[in-house]
């Protein structure tokens, strides 16, 4: 009897032990976050800055590779739908051959590039859209027929015009980079992707 | 060697790789695509073609020269270098990294250890011993980039193992567990979102899902490696700082505690798996 609860203490003891010294995830968090401050340094374009996260890039991250919960996912999308700024002009569709050279532009952004020089959306690394083009990647759903299986109407227009501006705003924890949120595409430039995905006249829809 | 496939990583496409995929599509892959196969199968002949020679030899030669050599102001080799299995020990070496150095007081993958060494044994200055850090592809070759392909290449076929059973190891391992689900920069870019899927590709370039301990194995086991592209042989630190540089983040500093973080976590989810480089990559 004695001897029981001798072994019960000693592993209530170590439970307790563990517990004080297991460090919770935010504690890990908090300590990664102070890591990557020290580990990085501005470079030309990418300042530190770039380390400093948004609600939505925190609360992703936090899910490591899991989807989110129902909640959450319904709070990230409500807050990035409120953040869609549509063209004022009502108009979603610019012109589709200057969205096919954002597709396929890779450079923006990163410390090795010019300031000065383009900033494309590189679609082509994750998404499958004009046929023509075989060197595409998977990460991404296919575009291809976007407009064609969907219908070319205004709705839809506008859907794929707010997708492209912050994809969080209909899938949280999105793959896809915030390209009007976050400034990397200008207003005229999602347009011309909008029209790749959705004029009749694009090789999308061919 | 089939396993030592071409694993370059993370969104961003340089203009010069564009074009040297672009050149051996038009030579090699078009025509071959209308005689047989899909263009993802023909990619995967070409890498295995590559695998017949691997000019990363040149490197390990110049490699274990520089390493014996007496340089510094104080004039000795890096022979003494403890890399964690006592002075001297090479062998096997690398395959137990990263891992607490208590003279250090630190967590250190291979690189952070040789900067050690150059500044401790061999009086070198920190400034100095990271004038070169990578290759420019021509005439300013990289010390670094050659002791690390020596040194690595003398863990050739040994299984991975890396230890965490030290505090400060399984901290680091935690923190690069973290670091790899960090989405953060103008693109919400972290490295979960080109490595935390199977089967997935950027343009036609295999990416490994890094959060499987087979996909871990597979990448980690095959860097450094000679990059066809490039000219020249790259070493995991390299690997980090290229991926990061397309995740749109600003510069990782060499040997910085994020960058070993990392190379903690992926090194020992590589466990098991046998040690298969210097590869060769396109």
């Amino acid at each position: 009897m004695a001897t029981r609860s001798m072994v019960l203490a000693v592993l209530v003891a170590a439970v307790i032990a563990g517990c004080a010294t297991t460090p919770s995830s935010e504690d890990t968090a908090a300590k990664a976050a102070a890591m990557l401050k020290t580990s990085f340094k501005a470079n030309g374009q990418a300042g530190l800055d770039r380390l400093d996260q948004d609600e939505t890039e925190r609360a992703c991250s936090a899910l490591a590779n899991k989807a989110p919960p129902k909640d959450v996912a319904e709070r990230i999308e409500k807050s990035n739908l409120a953040t869609i700024k549509y063209p004022p002009d009502g108009k979603y569709l610019g012109d589709w051959k200057n969205g096919e050279k954002i597709a396929q532009e890779g450079r923006g952004k990163q410390f090795s590039d010019d300031p000065a020089g383009p900033v494309g959306g590189n679609c082509y690394a994750c998404h499958q859209l004009a046929p023509q083009e075989v060197s595409y990647g998977t990460i991404g759903p296919t575009l291809y027929q976007f407009g064609k299986l969907r219908g070319y109407g205004t709705d839809v227009q506008r859907y794929a015009y707010g997708k492209i501006y912050n994809p969080d705003a209909f899938a949280a924890c999105s793959n896809m980079p915030r390209f009007g949120h976050n400034g990397i595409l200008n207003e005229q430039q999602i347009k011309d992707v909008t029209a790749l995905l959705m004029d009749p006249a694009s090789p999308v829809n061919k | 060697m089939m396993g030592a496939v071409a694993r370059k990583a993370c969104i961003g496409s340089h203009p010069r790789y564009a074009a040297a995929l672009l050149a051996f599509y038009a030579v090699v892959v078009a025509p071959l695509l209308l005689a047989q196969g899909s263009t993802v199968d023909e990619i995967a002949k070409y890498r295995a073609a590559l695998q017949e020679g691997n000019p990363a030899e040149l490197w390990e030669v110049r490699g274990e020269d520089i390493w014996k050599q007496k340089r510094g102001p104080k004039q000795v080799s890096l022979e003494q270098c403890d890399l964690g299995m006592g002075p001297g020990v090479v062998k096997g070496a690398y395959a137990r990294l990263p891992k607490y150095f208590a003279d250090a007081d630190r967590v250190m993958d291979l690189e952070s250890r040789i900067l050690w060494c150059m500044t401790r044994l061999q009086g070198i200055s920190d400034a100095d011993a990271r004038k070169q850090l990578f290759g420019n592809g021509n005439d300013r070759k990289s010390d670094m980039e050659a002791i690390v392909a020596y040194v690595t290449s003398e863990s050739r076929g040994l299984p991975m193992n890396v230890s965490i059973s030290d505090p400060h190891e399984a901290e680091m391992y935690r923190l690069g567990e973290n670091m790899f689900y960090f989405r953060g920069g103008s693109h919400d870019f972290g490295c979960v979102t080109c490595h935390g899927d199977s089967g997935k590709r950027i343009r036609l370039q295999d990416l490994p899902n890094l959060t499987t301990k087979e996909g871990a194995q597979r990448a980690y086991t095959t860097w450094p490696a000679y990059r066809v592209s490039q000219g020249e042989v790259r070493s995991f630190q390299w690997r980090l700082y290229d991926c990061f540089r397309q995740q749109r983040f600003p510069e990782l500093i060499y040997g910085s505690d994020a960058s070993i973080a990392l190379t903690m976590f992926l090194a020992r989810n590589a466990n098991g798996a046998a040690f298969d480089a210097p590869a060769i990559k396109r």
